[in-house]
């Protein structure tokens, strides 16, 4: 390892100067060892990295590129330099689709999250016991539920004769029955609760997984302190599942931010766009309206801000643990 | 370290290679390499001179590609029927519902050129060239000779306005629409004929909405905007359908934002709030409308000849129809009414044997009698050619007596959806669903359709 340490730094040129010893002949068969290996390496890196570049680096590009056009698909298109990015600001549309996508930040990530600590927190409890297994199980199901089943799935829970509706009007409640997708006041906080429950198994399965981490001794030295489950749950617990805590965090803001796939099966923006978000926006904008560039740019767009929103959080959780 | 910063180097250096190549091909301009085909230097066998005689499907064996939207078995059953009677063509048939379509339709006409293709909205479509100019078969064929207002909604000129122009598309049949009524519920609250007037008619939603019965079911959920029905007849019942066609035509001048256009906003407006229309309407899609009315359970729906096979079957004798009732006794009537839109894809292999089918679904007598039958609605072709005869009971014998009576009193009109590719989604669903939830109110919904149309069309 030394020696292949020093011969790198004889090639890097800068600080070898005190250890070019070798004679000629040497140093290249070392050269040539060092390209081979590196080939190599690159060869082995090579299909992941080119996946990589056609697959995510390029279409981030080339959706740039047609931000700056004015383009329907299909037809020329015609520079526009920055111009998509000024009628994003200036559209009502577009920026009320920007606060539904953060308002849904408190069904998507803090519901979530929350009811997974508190899962995950009484299923440690009793983690070796069956219980705890079907528990776990049943929580996690609507994770591998396809987001359009399960889209389908509470829309017609929701409807005006749906399950919700029945068992209202089963406990008295009839009268604040509606049709939950379609009233005004209900249908984004309607959309936000599928999303809670489609993302909350896997923060619990997140947190859980962090939770079964903490040495047990840390909890007996509490308890012989005199710590109550409260007590024992922000001293120990928290801080100590707080990278899980990071990743849920990150994983559901991205999904909230970028949601798509519950909105356009249950409510497909409606009514009267108090569910449009941006990831619907871009839909519409790209394959109805066949405004290419200008989708593009609000692609561009949503990218920043999920970045700009992600990013703090990433440097929060990474901080407070080092 | 210095070893890996020379690995880091190699790395970032092939990468940044990489990236080169790979986007050296997004410095051209988004689409420039794909200049749309010119009609007639596509036109394949066809030729836009050489239409002397009429094109056929000759006797060689072809498979038309077709794309059709899916839940309608009209296009099916005449494709069946043409193959009975010319048995080397075949149909190789695809199926998406609508809303796909409009967002495949460029794509698909581009790479992938169908034969024949049901077309959304078609004004981009024609002036980008996806689509073949039918003008020549229009004259070998005869359809020129046809009354103008049925090819009228399918011509459009180089700027992508409708109404005039050159022809893209043949309709399968021409629909219309009105009013259909549940018979069992109607005698409930004592309806024995369809209402002569507005008033007629609102004191029947009353009655119905009295007796705890649903007056309306309209979908209006999701994406999509089904007010647009009751409003657009309720324009026609208040005010002439001349200046509403202008402006689904974007002719230069034209406004939604007319006087009787708002009293027939308004007249929605007061429906809503008398609770004339289910209540859940801002949630209700298509599907739930019809399963809920063939369930019987609401009086009216605001719908189209295109269900009225489907209402035969499902409620033999206990569907009726009637046209919205002018605002005035002795009043003109008016409905909506569109055909049901083929085109030809600009780069069809077999252009002229799909020519040769649109031709045949008018004037071939089998195939009018499936039009009717089973699509519901009127046949395109000549004033005087072949009707099937119809039991007078069926509802589909009175849509076609309804048809009959708007082509009278010229009360024809496209949908006020159709006026530009975006129109819909973008203006009038939101504004709708605003209407119907108490969010807007008439003279706003009519003036932000407006400012979006102008939007829309100035771009």
């Amino acid at each position: 390892m030394n020696q292949r340490l020093t011969t790198a730094q004889a090639m890097d040129g800068r600080e070898g100067t005190t250890h070019e010893v070798a004679p000629d002949s040497r140093r290249r068969a070392r050269r040539a060892r060092r390209l081979r290996q590196g080939t190599v390496a690159l060869a082995l890196v090579a299909p992941a990295a080119l996946a990589y570049l056609v697959f995510v680096l390029r279409p981030i590009v080339l959706t740039f590129q047609y931000s700056l056009y004015k383009w329907n698909g299909v037809g020329a298109s015609t520079w526009a330099g920055l111009s998509n990015y000024a009628a994003l600001v200036k559209n009502p549309d577009l920026s009320g689709s920007i606060v539904h996508a953060f308002e849904l930040i408190l069904f998507f990530s803090i519901i979530p999250v929350a009811l997974g600590l508190f899962t995950a927190n009484t299923i440690r409890g009793f983690a070796a016991s069956k219980i705890a297994l079907v528990s776990r199980t049943v929580l996690f199901v609507p994770q591998i539920i396809p987001l359009v089943a399960a889209g389908i799935m509470w829309s017609w829970l929701l409807s005006s004769n749906g399950v919700v509706n029945q068992i209202l009007r089963l406990v008295g409640l009839g009268g604040i029955t509606r049709a939950w997708l379609g009233d005004f006041s209900t249908a984004l906080p309607a959309v936000g609760v599928i999303g809670a429950w489609v993302l909350f198994g896997l923060c619990m399965l997140l947190l859980l997984a962090g939770m079964s981490k903490i040495d047990p001794a840390l909890y007996e030295a509490a308890r012989i302190d005199g710590a109550g489950s409260w007590r024992e749950f922000f001293a120990i617990t928290l801080p100590s599942v707080r990278q899980e805590l990071g990743v849920c965090l990150t994983v559901t803001v991205i999904n909230a931010l970028a949601s798509f796939d519950i909105i356009y099966i249950s409510t497909q923006g409606g009514p009267g766009n108090t569910t449009l978000v941006p990831g619907l926006e871009i839909f519409y904008l790209a394959f109805s309206q066949r405004q290419v560039g200008m989708a593009s740019a609000l692609a561009v767009a949503l990218m920043v801000l999920v970045l700009a929103v992600v990013l703090p959080l990433q440097r929060i959780t990474r901080d407070s643990d080092s | 370290m210095s070893r890996r910063r020379g690995l880091t180097r190699w790395a970032v250096l092939t990468a940044f290679l990489a990236v080169g190549s790979l986007t050296a091909t997004a410095c051209s301009a988004p689409g420039g390499g794909a200049t749309a085909p010119t009609p007639q230097a596509t036109n394949g066998g066809a030729g836009t001179a050489t239409a002397a005689a009429a094109p056929t499907c000759g006797t060689a064996p072809v498979t038309l590609n077709t794309y059709i939207e899916t839940g309608f078995p009209l296009p099916k059953d005449l494709a069946d029927e043409f193959t009975k009677q010319y048995p080397n063509v075949m149909f190789n048939i695809r199926e998406d519902q609508f809303a796909v379509i409009t967002q495949n339709a460029p794509r698909v006409l581009a790479d992938d050129p169908p034969d024949l293709m049901r077309l959304p909205q078609m004004s981009e479509l024609a002036k980008e060239g996806l689509l073949l100019n039918l003008d020549s078969y229009a004259k070998a064929f005869g359809w020129d000779t046809w009354p103008a207002s049925q090819l009228e909604q399918m011509r459009v000129d180089s700027s992508g306005r409708r109404g005039d122009g050159p022809l893209y598309a043949m309709g399968l049949n021409f629909s219309m629409t009105g009013v259909f009524y549940n018979k069992t519920l109607a005698q409930k609250i004592g309806m024995t004929q369809p209402p002569a007037t507005l008033a007629e008619f609102d004191a029947l939603l009353q009655k119905a909405k009295d007796a705890g019965i649903v007056p309306i079911a309209q979908f209006n959920g999701g994406a999509t905007g089904g007010f647009a029905f009751p409003l657009q007849d309720l324009m026609v019942s208040y005010g002439p359908a001349g200046p509403i066609n202008d402006w689904i035509y974007q002719k230069p001048g034209a406004t939604i934002d007319t006087p009787t256009n708002l009293q027939a906003a308004q007249h929605l407006q007061q429906w809503v709030k008398s609770g004339y229309f289910a209540n859940d309407v801002n949630s209700m899609d298509y599907a739930t409308m019809m399963s809920r009315f063939i369930a019987g359970q609401s009086l009216f729906i605001f719908d189209g000849d295109w269900e009225s096979g489907n209402l035969d079957k499902q409620m033999a004798g206990n569907a009726g129809f009637f046209l919205m009732p002018p605002a005035t006794a002795g009043g003109k009537y008016g409905a909506m009414s569109a055909p049901l839109t083929y085109g030809i894809a600009a780069k069809a292999p077999h252009a002229d044997c799909a020519a040769f089918f649109l031709n045949w679904v008018a004037t071939n007598e089998k195939a009018r009698t499936i039009d009717v039958q089973v699509g519901g609605s009127h046949p395109m072709g000549p004033v005087d050619a072949f009707m099937p005869t119809i039991d007078a009971n069926t509802v589909t014998a009175q849509t076609l007596a309804a048809g009959a009576q708007v082509g009278k009193d010229n009360g024809s009109m496209d949908f006020i959806a159709n006026a530009t590719g975006a129109i819909y989604a973008k203006s009038w669903t939101p504004n709708l669903q605003k209407l119907a939830a108490g969010q807007e109110d008439a003279a706003t919904l009519l003036k932000s359709v407006q400012a979006d149309y102008l939007t829309q069309i100035g771009s």
